[in-house]
């Protein structure tokens, strides 16, 4: 019976994780939307940026995974 | 167990992320596994794209290497972008690396395949040897004005211990934040379409599945093709990171 | 669903995956006793790439590259220098060109000044004779004119004579010339 709360406990947990995966989606949406905004004012300067935007993308992109991470361990590991 | 036995309904998201010995038996550090079938595999390809794709020399290039050239070019020229002329010394340790992650990111997407990359240990091992031989070469090359990377001079000066302890913080987060999002993109897409590959021989076990069967079919599909794209930019990012991570030692004024 | 079948799965502990997962403790990531395995083969499949790479790949595809761009820089060189050529090709045609021009410019004033001289004497020689003619025929016609004066006066001074004679009068000769000049010159 313990168990079974402890269980229940990890995936609601697991689920709640999930929400922060939004997160990473609104803050990739709003790297990308700016930078096409900002490449739509001024095309001869995007391709310079192409490489700063992506690590910008992977910058937002990773808390979203740490939040993936953290429903996978509370699934599996605990 | 009595409903899944029902519905014939089985999710096992992690099986294909197992490492299992290849010819049975216990997994001991030096016994070749799946993983090391599919590094290997990584290696041959990588071979056949560089070494057999350019024997020709040929001032104009055939296919495979025009192949060749342009991930050399691309690569040469992103570490001389973002780390400047004199990082390009550390160019075949970089170029090594993107074409470890590339092929393991893109030979994982084989069916039945297994991904080296989505294992932390893999790319922990990567992530921890560049940051560390990038702190080192950091402390190498600049003494102890490396450390300045974390005193911010351009901060009014009451800020500057605090941003001090928050650029140390991110500094030791590096290797973290490095090794996950290279794991954790690919587990996460492989992830995702097992699940979805579970949900796919509904259809012969009830009337739902008529309609759940092809909308999990294209969603393998949808994610197959979101798959590829993400193969290749975070092996994009993973040596991106790693120039930028290379210049912050070479400059560390920023 | 997924959950439902898995918490099913867990909680029944039953043999099979979800038990065996469970003893490793979940996720085969987080298996700790592979990680001396995959982190032995991973150096060995890096420093095998880093070997290849450096050793034969990499110093073959900079030499190509190398290459390509000395073919290229030559190739460019080698257009400059025919561009060049190409220049002094046409300046020395132009050259050409204009001199042929001028040689043909002199050529045709020549000519045209030769057969200039010529017209002018053959109009010469044309003009003389004409007004040689011209002084024979004049000369010609005064002596017919003067020859048929002559006549017109003879042939006037008889005829006057006959009338004179036909009307009945006698002939003076003399006063009958006198008259017929009068008349003819009159």
């Amino acid at each position: 019976m313990e168990g079974d709360i402890v269980q229940m406990g990890a995936y609601i947990g697991a689920g709640l994780a999930c929400t922060g995966m939004g997160g990473a989606a609104v803050g990739v949406g709003h790297v990308v939307g700016n930078f096409i905004s900002g490449a739509l004012r001024n095309p001869s300067a995007a391709a310079s940026q192409t490489a700063t935007m992506f690590i910008g993308i992977a910058f937002a992109e990773a808390l979203g995974i740490f939040s993936f991470l953290v429903a996978l361990l509370l699934m599996f590991a605990v | 167990m009595a409903e899944e036995a029902g519905t014939g309904l089985v999710f096992h998201p992690m099986e294909p992320f197992k490492i299992h010995s290849l010819f049975g038996g216990e997994v001991h550090w030096y016994t070749p596994t799946n993983a090391t079938l599919w590094m290997f595999i990584g290696i041959l390809a990588i071979s056949l794209l560089f070494i057999v794709g350019t024997r020709g020399r040929a001032i104009v290039p055939s296919r495979v290497q025009s192949v060749a050239e342009l991930a050399y070019g691309f690569v040469h020229k992103m570490v001389e972008d973002v780390a400047g002329k004199d990082g390009l010394k550390y160019f075949p340790y970089i170029f090594t690396l993107f074409l470890f992650i590339v092929f393991a990111n893109f030979l994982g997407l084989i069916p039945m395949a297994f991904t080296p990359t989505s294992h932390i240990a893999v790319t922990g091992l990567m992530a921890m040897a560049v940051f560390i031989s990038v702190t080192v070469l950091g402390f190498m090359k600049n003494g102890a004005g490396f450390l300045g990377l974390f005193w911010v001079s351009s901060a009014p000066l009451a800020l500057r211990p605090l941003l001090a302890v928050i650029e140390v913080i991110s500094y030791f987060v590096r290797p973290v934040s490095h090794s996950i999002r290279l794991a954790g993109n690919m587990m996460a897409g492989h992830a995702v379409m097992e699940v979805f590959a579970a949900f796919a021989p509904l259809i012969l076990f009830s009337a739902i599945g008529i309609a759940v069967t092809p909308l999990s079919v294209l969603a393998i599909v949808a994610m197959y093709a979101l798959e590829m794209l993400v193969a290749f930019v975070q092996a994009y990012v993973f040596t991106i990171l790693t120039c930028v991570y290379l210049k912050d030692a070479l400059h560390p004024g920023h | 669903m997924a959950n439902e079948t898995h918490a099913v799965d867990a909680a029944a502990a039953v043999a099979g995956h979800a038990a065996e997962a469970a003893e490793k403790g979940g996720m085969p990531q987080l298996d700790f006793s592979t990680f001396p395995n995959q982190i032995f083969w991973l150096t060995v499949t890096l420093v095998v790439i880093y070997w290849l790479l450096t050793r034969i790949a990499l110093p073959r595809i900079a030499s190509v590259l190398a290459d390509r761009q000395g073919t290229i820089s030559g190739d460019l060189a080698a257009a400059e220098e025919y561009k060049l050529k190409a220049k002094d090709a046409e300046a020395a045609y132009a050259k050409a060109l204009s001199d042929a021009r001028a040689q043909a410019q002199k050529i045709i004033a020549e000519t045209r000044s030769e057969i200039q001289k010529e017209l002018d004497a053959a109009t010469a020689k044309a003009d003389a004779e004409i007004a040689e003619r011209l002084a024979q025929s004049e000369e010609s016609i005064a002596e017919i004119r003067a020859g048929a004066l002559e006549a017109v006066q003879s042939v006037a001074a008889e005829t006057a004579a006959e009338i004179v004679v036909a009307l009945g009068g006698k002939a003076d000769k003399a006063a009958l010339s006198t008259a017929v000049d009068a008349r003819v010159k009159g």
